[in-house]
């Protein structure tokens, strides 16, 4: 095992180093090659091979693989969800939001962290208390396992690969931008490195991997936010005034804008960021690294503060991007900056600390992309493995060697297919992946969950047909919408009119649930509901929880 | 698990002392955070002039930005308030009513 780490590690320092840099210099000429940013990257790259190496002989068992052992702390796993959700989209989306709409990227911020205290308040103790590996041992966990962990595993890789995409074209133009990489080389070398360490590393490495970037990211954020108040005088009055005398919009940056227009949409828009959080499989898969249920309250409560903190900062980058950057050396000459509005963040870097830290910032941008798309990785890979081949088609005869054995394998195939769809969607509209992500996430995966754990009359085929009439719903109502039917597919008018279409999904699949439950008077239903006691005193005391190895 | 553990954890008060205080609190503070946001974004999508309107008279600052950044710090102390009583009152329910099971 450690002997393969350290061949796999060792072709793809020969790669990094002969094949992809070289190409960025014959490609891209002398200029745009950023050294700094190359040094600094690869120094985390070293940094974080050196963790996946000590993981790696920390990692023997499933349970080690998937959930760390079960030995990560409340403030370890707080600063690794942060991570997970502070991605690179979310850091240069947002600030350029804030750049580019003022105010509006304040809404957009809320929407995200508000989900945080409803998942601590209702799900978070009881999660960890019934959970194993994935969040399909909680969803399944009185009911007909085969058809519940199908409908999970399914949802989960539906969720993560959209996502993986999404982050695997964002990755590639970045870094494009950012280093100077060819397209290609930029998505194949994310992917090869996530590759190396989640199958080596496991969970272990994964969640350092995140640690050490959410921390890299948390300062550099800081210290920008602290250089651009301190250019204003530590005064946002003087900050606000300048930015409003600066940018085009003038005072309407100071409020609500065109974001969120239509009541419909903002409340749609809110579930979905919502019970979104709440459903996606690498952030419920945390919660089963933490020892308890002390343990995992506590990680909500370091990750809501990371969280609300890192948003805080990139509003402060935003507006002291507008007067910032001000300047010709980061306007394009066709209008408005250079690389576009999710680049405010990037020429902020320069502007406060030059070339130097210029540098800091893109290596951790590409740091941001890496530990995301290996959380995602390996959530998808437990589906498969935990709960596709595992429990579905081994029928819950227990091999873990070879459960552990597919989960490599899943996470290579994983890997593969995130850089082959990262390479064939470079020019097409992506724009539409997050949300269906979300969408699906908020539709199938979290009311199966959240009902299993409340409801007591839930049954096998009302959480099946359920899950699955939410998922199909978002699914159609997002291709009718406008992000497929207009940007997409080209028709003048989106069958169903907003983008957000978590309001009706979620009440559908809400209501399946109870319909097909409640007619369901099938032996399989009386079992299920008979079940729910022992279910609940677990839920609620940790008793007969699964516990944490010490190594 | 056991009948006679399931038996024993649900006739115990303590069981059904932690569970009714933790459900009711869970819930009050689940609903105050989506009153909180829900109330943001209503006011956003009917009367955004609202938060538009500056904060005192000729500054530039609009009342949106205060109130933006005090339901960011609302969220995190919602989770501490919830984290504190749990850590203490709660987590002693729940270790009384394991020992009482040995």
């Amino acid at each position: 095992m450690v002997k393969n780490f350290i061949i796999w590690a060792g072709i793809l320092t020969v790669f990094m180093a002969s094949g992809a840099f070289a190409d960025a210099v014959s490609v891209e000429g002398k200029s745009d090659l950023n050294i700094t940013a190359i040094v600094m990257f690869l120094l985390f790259v070293a940094g974080t091979l050196g963790i996946t190496y000590w993981a790696a002989q920390k990692t023997k068992t499933a349970k080690d693989f998937y959930t760390a052992g079960g030995g990560i702390t409340g403030f370890q796993n707080g600063l690794a969800i942060a991570g997970d959700y502070m991605s690179a989209a979310s850091f240069l989306g947002i600030s350029g939001l804030v750049y580019g709409s003022g105010f509006d990227g304040l809404i957009y911020s809320i929407g995200f962290l508000v989900g945080w205290p409803i998942i601590l308040f209702l799900v978070a103790e009881r999660l960890r208390n019934l959970g194993k590996y994935t969040f399909a041992d909680v969803a399944s966990y009185r009911l007909a396992q085969a058809p519940i962990r199908a409908l999970a595993a399914f949802g989960s890789l539906a969720t993560v690969i959209l996502y993986l995409i999404a982050q695997m074209v964002g990755s590639g133009k970045l870094i494009q931008i950012l280093f100077g990489l060819p397209y290609e080389a930029a998505v194949v070398l994310v992917g090869v490195l996530m590759i190396l360490y989640v199958t080596f590393g496991g969970m272990l490495a994964t969640t350092w991997v995140q640690i050490i970037k959410a921390v890299l990211l948390l300062s550099g954020a800081t210290f920008m936010a602290l250089m651009a108040l301190n250019h204003f005088g530590f005064s946002p009055e003087e900050m606000f005034k300048q930015a409003t005398d600066t940018h085009a919009k003038g005072i309407a940056i100071m409020e609500p804008g065109g974001l969120v227009s239509d009541p419909f949409s903002a409340i749609s828009l809110g579930i979905a960021l919502m019970f979104g959080t709440a459903g996606l499989p690498h952030i419920l898969m945390r919660f089963f690294t933490v020892s308890d249920a002390k343990e995992a309250r506590k990680s909500v409560f370091y990750a809501t503060g990371f969280i609300g903190y890192f948003y805080i900062l990139t509003f402060i980058i935003g507006f002291g991007a507008i007067v910032l950057l001000n300047k010709p050396e980061f306007m394009a000459p066709e209008g408005g900056l250079i690389g576009g509005g999710n680049m405010a963040a990037i020429h902020l870097a320069k502007a406060v600390g030059g070339d130097v830290f210029l540098g800091f910032i893109s290596a951790v941008a590409f740091a941001t992309i890496l530990a995301v798309v290996s959380g995602l990785t390996l959530a998808g890979a437990s589906a498969i493995s935990h709960d596709l081949y595992a429990s579905v088609l081994s029928k819950g005869v227990q091999n873990e060697a070879k459960e552990m054995r597919i989960s490599k394998i899943a996470t290579i195939c994983l890997g593969v297919i995130a850089i082959v769809l990262g390479i064939l969607f470079e020019k097409q509209n992506i724009a539409f992946m997050v949300g269906l992500a979300f969408a699906i996430a908020a539709s199938a995966n979290f009311p199966v969950l959240f009902m299993s754990m409340f409801w007591s009359k839930l049954t096998t085929r009302g959480a099946f047909l359920g899950g699955l009439v939410g998922l199909l719903t978002a699914l159609t109502l997002v291709i009718l919408g406008p992000t497929v039917w207009v940007a997409i597919i080209g028709f003048e008018e989106a069958i169903f009119p907003s983008k957000y279409p978590a309001l009706i999904s979620v009440s559908v699949a809400f209501f399946g649930i109870w319909f097909f439950s409640i007619t369901d008077k099938s032996e399989r239903a009386r079992t299920d509901i008979a079940a729910f006691e022992a279910q609940d005193i677990r839920c609620q005391t940790g008793i007969g929880a699964e516990g944490a190895v010490s190594h | 698990m056991q009948q006679d553990v399931i038996d024993k954890v649900k006739n115990n008060p303590k069981y059904k002392e932690l569970v009714s205080k933790r459900t009711s609190f869970a819930w009050i503070l689940a609903v105050v955070m989506l009153a909180v946001y829900y109330t943001f974004i209503l006011v956003i999508a009917f009367a955004p002039k609202t938060l538009g309107a500056p904060l005192s008279a000729g500054s530039v600052m609009t009342v949106g930005i205060p109130v933006g950044i005090a339901i960011i710090l609302f969220a995190f102390v919602i989770t501490g308030i919830y984290v504190f009583r749990a850590n203490g009152e709660f987590d002693r329910l729940t270790k009384e009513i394991k020992e009482e099971l040995k």
